[in-house]
């Protein structure tokens, strides 16, 4: 019998985890070894009931409501979540004075796996089936570390979707063998443009046939990892569609710069330019019609609402924390509504804002319509991932402002739901 | 495995319900609107249809879903199931969109048909099975602070005989039973308070009135006397004795866990009417939800539409995961109370404004809109208002004793 590949692949994460240095770096051996045997335990004991009962049911299982991750999912969140806290956490602040994150961040998330991971085995990978669910809760738990760090380990991931979700199977394995031939490549789909109210269905990037080439022009705004990329995904107008085409690095009238912005600024974000570049057909991704760039919004869209619902959890986590320790005017302050009711509402919202966005992954990975599910969890998320930033400010009053605390950052982060669109997919 | 659809073993429920809403208690709605006070009857025909389905096929009663938890034989070992509590939640919604005050009098489905189903032993399940019970906690000097309520009840022979007022009881004068929250020992605090079912006409207990109400008017609402009220001494649910102060009361609360929901099941329903109303009102004038392209772009009311319904998505799938939870057993306080917040402001928030953005006509009573958003406020005071849901999500988040957090 196969061994399930998500939980090879989880496995593979902890092993990678346990013996990277991290868990010896941060004092925590112990606990990465018991996560190591709790992982292989539960292996012998899947392989034994014939495999992950989420994954290997029967062709057409039963419907339920359900909130249970499957145990492969639950082992994958288990790992990240160490990784985010031991790792992107304390790499976050440097990364957000330097406007990207260190190589060493990415370098350990290339020998964790996470591209790999999105890699279905049938493509080469260590992954299971395509699964906008699993990503939803991988990109939570990187969002809880860092939601800038995050978006930068999820930009290749999103690369990899989308040329699994839209490439031809030349491009698909072209593609797939560039983001796997180091540990961590920089690539990046860029859609948004620098204007208000900007419609991704609807770029000004124009693209053009000219006999055997396409000729882009116009101009993609907080491109992540913009200038490490050594290759983009740009979406343009091509006639009455629009679709991506894989743009490289250095082909001529490719210029790159800086954006620094509000926050985020860890995930290395910039402007990116074409002035008349050309490329071959070739680099038009997925086949002449049937392109679903509605897809590539939509998906776009749930990785970014996971992203933030992670890092409002972070807010959650760090205020309850802070408040309760916090005296005032002779007891905590958390005694007091006003600030407990605060940090009830985080709570509800962030579920609110959680279960939107699994509806809309769940949808899309059983092949349902999920375009207005993901606009619902947009819009919601666009409300309250900034409240959830900016009440975790105001409950640590003073010492909110002040970046020695981490919600400061969290507060020019939250602010990027709603502002941004594409870049990543679910 | 995440999903988040209704099952289809499910929709059934949802659709009967639906057609209930539809055919049966929109075209009675403004009627007993202006009708307050008058029982109606038309309801008694719909009993009937339905009195002999089970329990958990009810049409979203207070009784279904409490009695859910405790059958479970169909259940194989780490299953997860959809069951009574999500059907019930289901059904409430849909009977809601059809008009509250209408399903807050069916008969009996009152939420002391809840409590009955959470405490009440075997024999009492037998006497009071099929009838329909009220809920009576609150009195003059006691609301949210249900621990101060100041009834009494003292044991004499083999009788109980209860003492005290009752304000704001839902079914008082319809019902046929309520249950009484009394103290035993009014110096023993909360732990001393137990539940009490009073047959209607038993000695002693009085209808003084019924309240005129801003919305839910198809729904009476009683305030009920106790002077020397006898009542059998088997009729206690639960325990006679005075468990450590936490227990006891815990008990009674208990109930809460399982109405809450449903309370959130209704706002959600009277929410998406309004919505689905006001969305047909506006597609006169070329206003329509669009999805899928910029969030923030479009016409303001286009917009708004599009908000109220994330919003009530997100208040639907909390609720969902609150009922979720009782049906697979682990323990849903929080989640309760964060459903009934989310769904009762929610809910609010989105009728209001569906009068306010439909204009006149949403103002005036040619259109249920305005009814909808009488009806929905009721829904974030009763059963614990707001105010004390937060305070059971913050206790619980920040683990403060109710002594710390008040
Ligand atoms: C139509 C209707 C039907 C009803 N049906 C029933 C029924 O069937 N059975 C029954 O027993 N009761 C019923 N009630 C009563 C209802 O449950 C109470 O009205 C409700 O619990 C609030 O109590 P109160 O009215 O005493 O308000 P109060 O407790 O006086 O509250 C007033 C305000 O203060 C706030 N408040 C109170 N305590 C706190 C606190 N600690 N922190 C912050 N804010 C606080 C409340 O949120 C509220 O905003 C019904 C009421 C109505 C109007």
């Amino acid at each position: 019998m196969a061994a399930n590949p998500v939980l090879k692949g989880g496995l593979r994460l902890l092993n990678a985890f346990a013996s990277s240095g991290l868990a010896e770096r941060y004092g925590v051996e112990e606990q990465a070894r018991e996560l190591v045997e709790r992982a292989a335990r539960l292996g012998v004991d899947l392989l034994a009931r014939g495999g992950d009962r989420g994954a290997s049911e029967p062709s057409a299982p039963k419907r339920r409501f359900d909130l249970t991750p499957t145990e492969s999912q639950e082992l994958l969140r288990t790992t990240m979540r160490r990784f985010a806290l031991e790792v992107l956490r304390e790499a976050a602040d440097d990364a957000d004075v330097a406007l990207g994150p260190p190589a060493e961040v990415l370098e350990m998330a290339g020998e964790l796996g996470l591209v790999e991971l999105a890699i279905p085995e049938a493509h080469g990978g260590a992954g299971e089936e395509r699964s906008p669910v699993t990503t939803a809760l991988l990109a939570e738990e990187l969002g809880y570390g860092d939601m800038a760090l995050g978006a930068a380990l999820l930009a290749p991931v999103s690369v990899a979707h989308l040329a699994l979700d839209h490439g031809t199977d030349d491009q698909r394995r072209d593609l797939l063998a560039r983001l796997r031939a180091e540990p961590f490549v920089a690539a990046s789909a860029a859609l948004l443009e620098p204007r208000p109210l900007f419609d991704p269905r609807r770029p000004s990037t124009r693209a053009r046939r000219l006999g055997d080439v396409y000729r882009l022009r116009g101009e993609k705004s907080l491109v992540i990892l913009a200038e490490r990329a050594r290759f983009f995904l740009v979406s343009a107008k091509l006639g009455k569609e629009t679709r991506l085409f894989v743009v490289e690095r250095d082909r001529p009238g490719v210029s790159v710069r800086p954006e620094p912005t509000m926050g985020l600024r860890g995930a290395g974000l910039g402007r990116l330019e074409l002035s008349d570049v050309e490329v071959p057909a070739g680099a038009l991704l997925g086949e002449a019609d049937g392109f679903d760039h509605q897809r590539v919004v939509d998906l776009g869209r749930l990785a970014w609402s996971a992203l933030a619902v992670g890092q409002g959890r972070a807010v959650l986590d760090y205020v309850k924390t802070y408040c309760n320790d916090r005296v005032a005017f002779g007891e905590p302050i958390t005694n007091r509504q006003s600030v407990a009711f605060m940090i009830a509402d985080i709570a509800i919202e962030l579920e609110g804002m959680r279960l939107l966005g699994w509806r809309a992954a769940a949808r899309a990975e059983r092949g349902d319509p999920f375009t207005r599910e993901a606009h619902l969890c947009a819009v919601q998320s666009a409300a309250y991932a900034m409240k959830i930033g900016t009440d975790g400010v105001q409950l640590l009053g003073g010492s909110g402002y002040i970046r020695e605390h981490p919600v400061e950052r969290w507060y020019r982060h939250l602010r990027a739901a709603g502002v941004m669109e594409g870049g990543l997919s679910l | 495995m995440i999903d988040l659809e209704i099952p289809k073993k499910l929709r059934p429920i949802a659709e009967l319900a639906s057609a209930v809403a539809a055919g049966y208690f929109r075209p009675i709605s403004r009627k007993y609107d202006r009708a307050e006070h008058t029982y109606p009857k038309e309801l008694d025909l719909l009993q009937a249809a339905f009195a002999g389905l089970s329990n958990t096929d009810r049409l979203g009663g207070a009784g279904a879903a409490a009695t859910a938890g405790s059958k479970d034989a169909a259940r194989a070992p780490g299953e997860v199931v959809n069951g009574g509590n999500m059907s019930t939640v289901l059904g409430i919604t849909e009977l809601a969109w059809g008009d509250v005050g209408l399903l807050l009098t069916m008969p009996g489905q009152g939420l002391g048909n809840a409590a009955i189903a959470a405490v009440a032993n075997e024999e009492q399940r037998a006497r009071f099975g099929g009838k329909w019970a009220a809920m009576a906690i609150t009195e003059p000097e006691a609301g949210s602070d249900s621990a101060a309520i100041r009834t009494t009840a003292r044991l004499d022979g083999e009788h109980w005989v209860l003492n005290g007022e009752k304000i704001y009881v839902t079914c008082g004068e319809r019902a046929d039973l309520i249950v009484v929250w009394a103290s035993i020992a009014p110096d023993r605090g909360r732990a001393a308070i137990k539940s009490f079912v009073v047959e209607r006409g038993a000695p002693g207990m009085q209808l003084l009135r019924l309240d005129k109400k801003m919305g839910i008017r198809a729904s009476d609402t009683a305030v009920i006397a106790f002077d020397d009220c006898r009542i059998p001494r088997a009729n206690l649910l639960g325990s006679e004795e005075i468990a450590s102060a936490t227990k006891g009361f815990a008990g009674v609360m208990k109930t809460f866990d399982n109405t809450r929901p449903m309370v959130a099941a209704m706002a959600i329903g009277v929410a998406r009417a309004a919505l689905e109303r006001l969305r047909e009102l506006l597609a006169k004038a070329d206003l329509a939800p669009r999805y899928g392209g910029a969030i923030h772009a479009g016409a303001h009311a286009e917009v708004e539409l599009v908000r109220m319904e994330a919003e009530l998505e997100a208040a639907r799938l909390i609720t969902l995961k609150a009922a979720w939870m009782a049906d697979n057993r682990v323990p849903n306080s929080l989640e309760a109370s964060m459903s009934k917040a989310k769904a009762a402001r929610v809910g609010n928030a989105i009728t209001l404004r569906a009068v306010e953005l439909a204009g006149a006509l949403g103002y005036g009573e040619d259109e249920l809109l305005e009814k909808w958003a009488r009806d929905s406020k009721i829904l974030d005071i009763f059963e614990g208002t707001q105010q004390i849901q937060m305070l059971v999500v913050a206790r619980r988040l920040l683990g403060k004793r109710s002594s710390e957090l008040r």
